[in-house]
């Protein structure tokens, strides 16, 4: 049987990267529901409104899935990590009680307004909640990538206690919070759920306008995404650009490995596509010569820091799995930005909605930003290794003592039945409502009418 | 050590993790309690009723468990990787639990196919109970101490959570839940519903007094350890008193049909329930049933002064924010359950 460690980085990895799915998708789409229920309060044209109930409910759906699987995340340090959590309680714990505390009750609390309470406040409330809720899924990406980032570039703490009862412990709060990588991560991340949810949106949109299916919405959707999504596509290129920075200044090792570059003497190329032989210590690959080290030093003709100057133990081992993940996310957001451009120009030429070939590929690239947001964690997390927080803790030595393999098997297994489950329900319910469409208001009344006839005849049986 | 009106800060945040657990006993308290008597309802309609009477509201109620839960791991991390690698098994059911819970609640109304909403009825209902189930146990266990050694580390194995007490325990939890979601229910419902909720909360009170009585005589002959404590200040046998007292309100209030009374009573007593737990727990939170000196102590989890005090400002600020807006949300949707076409 594989040892406690694999099997917990198996099931910590499998709970995130599922979990992960669903949280860019409401940030994003928090954002797509203000402008949307903001159009409809400035113009009063229904069409908003319908649009915005339409993305409210599928808003409900994912959230729904996002805070079921996320509640598996904060436990799960305890019951797999318990060393872990001992030693960075003292700095982790407070961001996440923060995230907590201060985002998601903020999201919680007002979701129940934004889907029941239509009739129940006014329109200013309504808007209010929808902007709280956009708000509190941004803060809690706040809080837990702060948190995430203190384990990629601690600062602002001092190790107290020694061997197996060392621990950190908190100096400066706000040297935490802004801890050298934490606004740049922050930023890239944002930006990613921003696209997650704004390709959702025209993906949506653009499946309608294939279809032929409720145009005047689809086109307001897709134009509400579009306008997210191209600055998101283009901001990315700076905050990717940032975020590789602190990566070549705090985590060179990391670098090395996203980059696959090997030998410290030589200059690094920027590849854009390659495969790396883990074995020979070696890459292969298409690249711009000199261009990482034109990126990172300004010259190129500058050696690199490259993978041969960390011992086996000091830097990550699947160096493969990095670069491959790295690269996949630079290529899509590539994709992205050309795909938004191309959309914006040809609305500007009022010509967009009549390119059918296009639409079908906003349809699939829903997918693009999920891949891109996932790859880019891989490439984190994975990179950062062997540490779990950089430096100064080993994955290796941060498991929970009490655990056994069988016990972290069974869950597993569970875990991997119930979230199959899940995501199939997921996509059935999700393909339900987008067939279902944007026209609510007139086909829910028929639907409920069904419902009171059968009330009627049940009332007229009653059961005893 | 620093001290903040007369309490240091290990006790203080001790307060707060206990006050975080309480709301959230409170709060999702009865809508698990509401699920896990959803199958009692045999009509569509009366389904669908008690599940909105909870639909707007259960979410907020659940972000109690997760701040309870990010407060545990900030203020004695120590105690954080105990207890939940400690009872691994246990917490797993319970997370998966908890997702059928949020699945059933959110997909059950999303087609209307008899089998499909009967599948969706019958595991809101088991994940309900089984929560509420599993918090007991784990609450029986925690009273009742665990085998741990001097190095911290669990020398028992599952079956030792399936010890007569902790069972009692979480029977009395759940009758407790059940107790509070039947008034709950029958404060948001009328007619047909209302009128058969009326019998219910009158047999849940029934079963509930009967676990109360059963678990107090059961706590006061054989865990010492709890009632130390009162032996040494017997001023605090006030609060037994207090428990008793607040159970007969609660039976007083609905026999005379002031159920929102009954409500704020049910409230109560799991608030007295959990401070007659932390009084005779502290100044452990962790007891060991191998030595007493193998305890965890809060002293000996607590996180640095310096990071109690930043959350310590947190909870000030965040707290009053996170109740007004929950009572903004419960004055939102106050009255009686209507049926509309955004409901489940």
């Amino acid at each position: 049987m594989p040892s406690v460690e694999i099997l917990s980085r198996i099931q910590f990895a499998f709970t995130i990267a599922f979990h992960y799915i669903y949280p860019p998708l409401s940030i994003g789409l928090g954002v797509c529901l203000v402008i949307m229920e903001g159009m409809y309060l400035r113009t009063g044209i229904r069409m908003y409104e319908d649009i915005t109930r339409f993305w409210i409910k599928i808003f409900a759906l994912i959230f729904g899935i996002g805070v079921a699987t996320g509640i598996v995340m904060e436990f799960e340090f305890g019951t797999n990590w318990a060393t872990y959590s001992r030693y960075v309680g003292d700095i982790f714990g407070s961001a996440l009680a923060a995230e907590g505390i201060f985002a998601f009750a903020l999201e919680s609390g007002f979701l129940g307004i934004l889907i029941f309470g239509w009739n129940r406040v006014s329109k200013g409330v309504h808007f209010f909640s929808t902007i709280m809720v956009a708000l509190g899924s941004m803060f809690s990406a706040v809080w837990i990538v702060i948190a995430n980032s203190w384990q990629q570039t601690p600062t602002g703490y001092v190790i107290e206690g020694e061997g197996l009862m060392a621990r950190a412990v908190i100096t400066d709060f706000w040297e935490m919070v802004f801890n050298p990588s934490s606004m740049d991560r922050l930023s890239h991340v944002i930006i990613g759920a921003f696209l997650a949810g704004s390709f959702l949106v025209m993906s949506v949109g653009a499946y309608y306008i294939v279809r032929n299916r409720f145009l005047e919405p689809a086109k307001a959707m897709f134009k509400v995404g579009l306008s997210v999504a191209v600055i998101a596509a283009l901001a990315q290129l700076f905050t990717g650009h940032r975020s590789a920075h602190y990566v070549s200044e705090y985590q060179p090792a990391k670098l090395a490995a996203m980059e696959g570059h090997w030998d410290s003497s030589a200059v690094a190329p920027m590849y854009l596509f390659g495969w790396v032989d883990n074995e020979a210590g070696k890459t292969t690959g298409l690249g711009l010569p000199g261009g990482l080290s034109f990126l990172t030093h300004g010259s190129f003709s500058a050696p690199m820091t490259g993978l041969d100057a960390f011992p086996k133990t000091e830097r990550p081992t699947a160096v493969n799995f990095v670069f491959q993940s790295y690269h996949i996310m630079i290529a899509i957001g590539m994709i992205l930005i050309a795909m938004t451009l191309l959309a914006v120009y040809y609305l500007w030429r009022k010509r967009l909605f009549n390119k059918k070939w296009l639409m079908t590929l906003f349809i699939w690239a829903v997918l693009l930003p999920q891949i891109a947001n996932q790859a880019g964690w891989y490439a984190a997390e994975v990179g950062r290794q062997p540490w779990v927080v950089y430096g100064l803790l080993r994955t290796s030595d941060a498991l929970s003592k009490d655990v056994k393999a069988n016990q972290v098997v069974f869950s597993l297994v569970l875990f991997t039945l119930v979230y199959t489950l899940l995501f199939i329900l997921f996509i059935y319910l999700l393909n339900k409502k987008i067939q279902h469409g944007p026209a609510m208001t007139h086909n829910e009344e028929e639907e409920s009418d069904e419902f009171s006839k059968r009330n009627i005849k049940q009332l007229q049986h009653p059961e005893h | 050590m620093e001290t903040i009106l007369g309490l240091d800060l290990p006790t203080l945040w001790f307060l707060v993790i206990g006050g975080l657990i309480t709301g959230y006993g409170v709060l999702d308290g009865f809508d698990l309690g509401a699920g896990a008597l959803h199958l009692f309802f045999n009509k569509e309609e009366s389904r669908r009723i008690a599940l909105n009477a909870i639909g707007p509201v259960w979410d907020g109620n659940e972000v109690w468990l997760v701040i309870a839960g990010g407060a545990l791991f900030a203020g004695f991390p120590l105690v954080y990787g105990t207890i939940l690698s400690i009872f691994y098994v246990p917490f797993m059911l319970f997370l998966v639990a908890l997702i059928f819970r949020a699945i059933s609640i959110e997909f059950r109304s999303k087609e209307p196919m008899a089998w499909w909403r009967k599948m969706w009825d019958v595991s809101y209902t088991a994940s309900s109970t089984l929560i509420t189930f599993l918090l007991g146990l784990v609450l029986g266990n925690l009273i009742h101490g665990l085998p741990i050694n001097e190095k911290h580390e669990f020398t028992g194995d599952l079956l030792t959570f399936f010890n007569p007490y902790a069972l009692l325990i979480a029977i009395t939890t759940l009758s407790l839940f059940m107790l509070h979601g039947a008034i709950y229910l029958v404060m948001k419902t009328e007619n047909r519903l209302y009128a058969k909720l009326t019998v219910l909360v009158n047999n849940c009170s029934k079963f509930f007094i009967l676990c109360f009585i059963l678990s107090s005589m059961v706590t006061l002959i054989y865990i010492p350890h709890m009632t130390d404590e009162f032996k040494k200040n017997p001023w605090l046998f006030a609060l037994p008193l207090l428990a008793v007292l607040t159970v007969l309100n609660i039976k007083r209030n609905i026999d005379a049909r002031k159920y929102f009374t009954a409500f704020v009573f049910s409230s109560c007593i799991t608030a007295v329930l959990l401070i007659l737990f932390a009084i005779g727990l502290y100044p452990n939170i962790v007891i060991s049933t191998t030595n007493p000196a193998y305890s965890i102590s809060i002293y000996e989890a607590a996180s640095s002064p310096k990071s109690l005090k930043i959350m310590l400002l947190m909870a000030a600020i965040g707290t009053p924010l996170v109740i007004s807006y929950t009572i903004f949300v419960f004055w939102t949707f106050r009255g009686k359950v209507k049926l509309n076409e955004m409901s489940y």
